[in-house]
């Protein structure tokens, strides 16, 4: 088994339906006799209502059913929740984990706005929101909780009266004794960072469809999820259906991000309608709805202390963090303890502190984007870092030669559990080399000589830097399923749907390998739970490391397969025979090739004889991923500050990164591209704004600012291969990487060019007024 | 995001335009290139009884060029204008590149954007700083409405609800004259935060006919007509510019909003406003490109 396309850079074979317009998305499906939904969602951050008078919008033209709790009670069961600690972390974290109960049309009260408080079917969506305006409901508003910090005193009005507080996640967390490294520092440097409400944006909002078969008693349902077998177990729960008779299919879906891996309230309500009705009915969220009613993300304040020696050696680090959940707890200890587990990124601390308060506020509710708390996390350590190299004189890249891990302290142990209640441990990288690396392909070193100069003709140019180590391919494990045709051609099925990251290619490119095959011969069907028993879905950077393993595994044992077949068909030992481009032979023999059609029709039995081996050229396989593999990078950004206007233009980015054996550079390098976009959207452009009574001001694309084009500079990336030891395929996860390090080190550029003044950025995203009133502060003080 | 119901016309004759637009008054919108009124309709914010599509009239497409003026129709792309203005009006070109996206330039007009009167919109102050004019039709006849009297506030102009803009009016720059036009917007392609647009000639090494339109930072395009007045006939120095700009900006009275404070939107007035200016005298001296 060669590699012969693993590591190639080949092109994306799903690029062309993409690029000519034909891919086909949820919002295509047409089926006969189609209804479509739009819903009723509350106008309030926080109220009760009272019955919902259906009268007048029932009888609009067009209108086929409104349905409101009281209709669906029955149906109705809390929406799934994730993030439960599991064994080996519960035993070493005492959390405090208040579960919150939502349901998908809420029984008589909302608690952020955009909640959905009614359903209306009608034959266009037009009317469908007609009537949907049409419906009265008689509110009582109750008090917002908005801010985090202030939401989780004692005194803040509270969104579940029965609880002491609005803290659904709380825990503490000690390594090593900070206490100790504290009160023998040279400096202690303490900061407050806050990182803002923003979220992955995906071109493609949300949609639904769904359409029961009376005649087999099976619900088919096209959503655009990244997680179809979620979506499927969520819909069992709900309908009483087993599994089998619910096929969800995620078709092209146009970005998730994260946003996407939810659970949604419309997952189960357009299924239910469909139900209901005997009808198919079609949901496509519009941007409105996606802004409010899509999951959010990020949002946290950092209040982080670093304990130094006078040379710059970091001793501890103590940091106590809030996260604003929005108004439900989907996602239990996964957001906190990314955070946490985060933190200390590529930097040899060995002391560590932190009190964490998860706060449930009048917001849509939030969920892992993109990093999944290493963002923020990053951004408050690298941005503190920063801030202490300044106070003790050193440059932002010395200070980090003197703290990162190098490759000789790897494997590295911090001491305390991952995620997974496994031991986190770093298990190959070389942080400090990548940090050479960064900075040597964007000219740090020259770049300070030209700074100076710039300078003195009033030209603002800075550097900044930020690295961060990431757990990454989260199991514990994906499904694949890998078939072969009479023609010997090659389906693989798998649980991780793609939502555009070209898994159509990569999994092609490892199966082919596996098998001997050529690409072009392999088809990848992802997102259809009728192609694959057994799924978890995409998300976390998981989907090389597990579905990338399964697919693997599985076209292995199909090697076998054939081996063991070709073997009796050429009398050969199995041992003896290679597979190239299709063909078996017995090694050293090339004469003696076959095609695998061949080795497979053989198989079959004809009227005159047996099969010579059994016709099963089909494996299943769900590897087994107990815990992490930690992928790395280190960031450089260059940039130019106009003091006058506080416009920050992007003038270089540079990406060192260890992703393990890389699949397919390609791809990867677009990875990272998308994700540093992603990135610099958080630090000078997204935000979603929320007034003081918990309304969404930021209510379309004119207003929530996502990078184009034309704000997004040249990226370089340097890839850096050190292979995972703990898969068969050496890689790690890279999907979430880009998005993690550029706010940190676009603030910290910033501040390097206007060095002069002292500036300091502790919040984005750091729009034009934000940094003029910051610069216009120093400049007159 | 549908529109609630409205009804659709799409006329062919300016007679039958101008009818449907006096019989249904306020009731009506007219649809042209659809870059502002689109997506207002989808939002529900505009909920006009009627529509009225004037992209099947004849004779409203042509940029028409005359002596002291040319004169744009009001089913002209901005687009189109950019690219007829590459050789000819560069001010026009300069501006034109900031409004939205190649592909919204493509549909949106030139009219249209006028009409429309956002404050904080490229053609606009254009219009203002060029004292370009548009005619407007109805079944009473045409008149020509000027820039400073066109635009009355916000999203709001002078043009009665039975009126269509046939034309609008853009003076050329005398020979010798030079331009500045800049904008700081939150992104290339959004609405501008604050945008400066300004005109000068040099006459026996001063300042002659200095005009200066500022955008993003009143309810209108602002008209710097003091400041034009403090700079006319002097010497075209930094000094003399930094003082006008700042008496400008002190006259302004912005507004904050999601993206900028209107402390910010005053203080970056003024910068663009001396940028503008040094651009435009640059160029009056024919130093610059």
């Amino acid at each position: 088994m060669g590699a012969r396309y693993v590591g190639a850079a080949v092109a994306r074979v799903e690029d062309p339906r993409y690029l000519r317009g034909e891919a086909r998305y949820v919002d295509d499906i047409k089926l006969p006799g189609l209804l479509h939904a739009a819903f009723l969602r509350s106008p309030h951050a926080h109220a009760r209502f009272r019955g919902v008078d259906t009268a007048r919008a029932a009888a609009m033209p067009g209108v086929v059913r409104v349905f409101t709790f009281a209709d669906l009670e029955p149906f109705l069961k809390p929406l799934p929740v994730f993030g439960a600690p599991p064994p080996g972390l519960a035993e070493r974290i005492r959390f405090t984990i208040r579960p919150t109960v939502q349901y998908a049309l809420g029984p008589g009260i909302a608690r952020y706005a955009g909640e959905i408080v009614a359903m209306v079917v009608a034959d266009s969506r037009a009317r469908a929101e007609d009537a949907a305006e049409a419906l009265e409901v008689e509110w009582e508003p109750l008090p917002a909780v908005v801010e985090m910090v202030a939401a989780a005193r004692p005194e803040s009005p509270r969104l579940y009266p029965d609880w002491p507080d609005n803290v659904a996640v709380g825990f503490t967390h000690a390594i090593g004794d900070a206490d100790a490294a504290f009160g023998a520092a040279d400096v202690v440097l303490e900061e407050r960072f806050r990182i803002q409400r923003y979220v992955g944006m995906p071109i493609e909002p949300r949609g639904v469809v769904a359409a029961f078969d009376r005649r087999d008693g099976t619900l088919t349902t096209w959503n655009s999820t990244q997680v179809p077998h979620f979506v499927q177990q969520g819909l069992a729960t709900a309908l009483g259906l087993p599994p089998g008779r619910i096929r969800v299919v995620a078709p092209d879906v146009g970005g998730g991000f994260g946003t996407k891996a939810a659970g949604y309230p419309e997952d189960a309500l357009i299924p239910i309608a469909a139900l209901a009705l005997g009808r198919p009915v079609k949901w496509s969220e519009d941007r409105r709805e996606h802004m409010m009613a899509a999951a959010h993300a990020r949002h946290q304040v950092h209040e982080i202390a670093l304990a130094a020696r006078r040379d710059g050696v970091i001793l501890a680090v103590r940091d106590h963090i809030w996260l604003d959940l929005g108004a439900y707890s989907g996602w239990g200890i996964v957001l906190p303890y990314n955070t946490v587990a985060h933190l200390l990124g590529p930097y040899r601390i060995r002391n560590l502190q932190v009190e964490v308060a998860a706060v449930v506020t009048n917001k849509t509710p939030s969920a892992p984007y993109r990093g999944a708390g290493r963002p923020e996390t990053v951004f408050a350590m690298d941005r503190a870092v920063d801030c202490l190299a300044r106070r003790i004189g050193l440059d932002p890249a010395e200070i980090r030669r003197r703290n990162y891990l190098g490759a000789d302290e790897l494997p590295w142990d911090l001491g305390m559990p991952y995620r997974d209640g496994n031991p986190l441990v770093y298990d190959s990288g070389d942080f400090r080399s990548a940090l050479e690396a960064a900075l040597a392909a964007a000219g740090y070193a020259e770049f300070r000589g030209a700074q100076k100069r710039l300078r003195e003709r009033g030209i603002y140019q800075g550097i900044g830097i930020s690295g961060y180590v990431e757990g990454t391919g989260i199991g514990p494990f994906e499904g694949a399923t890998v078939r072969l045709d009479l023609a010997g051609r090659v389906s693989v099925a798998t649980g991780a749907a793609s939502a555009g990251q070209g898994h159509e290619t990569t999994f092609a490119q490892v199966a082919a390998d596996a098998l001997g095959v050529p690409l072009d011969w392999v088809t990848v069907v992802g997102g259809d739970t009728a192609a694959v028993a057994f799924g978890v879905g995409t998300f976390a950077s998981r989907s090389a490391v597990n579905a990338g393993s399964s697919v693997h595994e599985a076209a292995t044992a199909v090697r076998a397969k054939l081996v063991r077949a070709a073997a009796r068909l050429l009398e050969a030992a199995p041992e003896d025979l290679t597979i190239e481009d299709g063909r078996v032979s017995v090694r050293g023999a090339p004469g003696s090739a076959v095609a695998l059609a061949q080795v497979i029709q053989a198989s079959l039995p004809t009227f005159a004889r047996a099969g010579v081996a059994a016709p099963d050229f089909e494996a299943t396989a769900c590897h087994h991923v107990p815990t992490v593999t930690w992928a790395s990078a280190v960031h450089v950004v260059r940039l130019q500050v106009d003091p006058e206007t506080g416009v920050v233009t992007l003038l270089r980015y540079v990406v060192a990164h260890d992703c393990g054996k890389v699949i397919n550079p390609r791809i990867v390098d677009g990875q990272v591209h998308g994700g540093v976009a992603q990135g610099i959207g958080g630090a000078l452009y997204e935000e979603l704004v929320y007034d003081e009574h918990g309304q969404l001001l930021t209510g379309s694309l004119m207003d929530y600012l996502v990078p184009t084009a034309m704000e997004v500079p040249p990226i370089e990336t340097v890839h850096l291969e050190y292979p995972s030891p703990r898969n068969p395929l050496g890689v790690k996860g890279l999907g979430e990487g880009g998005a993690i390090s550029p706010p940190a080190a676009i603030a910290n550029a910033i501040e390097d060019a206007l060095e002069p003044w002292g500036v300091r950025v502790t919040e984005t995203p750091v729009s034009p007024a934000r940094l003029l009133a910051l610069i216009g502060s120093r400049r007159t003080a | 995001m549908k529109p609630a119901p409205f009804a659709y016309h799409a006329p062919r004759a300016l007679d039958e335009t101008l009818g449907l637009l006096a019989r249904h008054g306020d009731e009506a919108k007219i649809l042209a290139g659809g870059q502002s009124l689109v997506p207002l309709l989808n939002f529900r914010l505009a909920r006009p009884a009627v529509v009225v599509d004037i992209n099947r009239m004849s004779g409203l497409g042509e940029i028409r060029e005359e002596d002291r003026q040319i004169a744009v129709g009001a089913l002209v792309r901005q687009r189109r204008l950019e690219v007829w203005a590459q050789q000819g009006f560069p001010l026009l070109a300069d501006a034109l590149r900031y409004v939205g996206h190649h592909a919204i330039r493509t549909r949106g007009t030139v009219a249209g954007s006028l009409a429309h009167a956002d404050p904080a919109a490229e053609l606009p102050a254009l219009l203002v700083c060029l004292e370009g004019s548009v005619v407007a039709r109805s079944p009473a006849g045409h008149r020509e409405v000027r820039a400073r009297e066109l635009f009355v506030s916000h999203l709001t102009t002078s043009l009665r609800p039975d009126e269509l803009i046939t034309e609008v009016r853009l003076p050329r720059l005398h020979t010798g004259a030079g331009w500045g036009f800049l904008e700081v917007a939150r992104r290339h392609g959004d609405f501008a935060l604050v945008g400066a647009a300004a005109v000068v000639s040099l006459a026996d090494g001063r300042i002659a006919e200095p005009r200066v339109a500022l955008f993003g930072c009143g309810a209108t395009p602002v008209r710097a007509s003091r400041a034009e007045a403090i700079l006319a006939g002097q010497p075209p120095t930094p000094e003399a510019v930094v003082a006008a700009a700042r008496d400008a900006a002190g006259a302004l009275a912005p507004e904050s909003d999601l993206h900028a404070t209107a402390e910010y939107r005053r203080r970056v007035a003024q910068t663009l406003m001396v940028r503008a200016l040094g651009l435009a005298i640059g160029r009056a001296r024919g130093n610059g490109p």
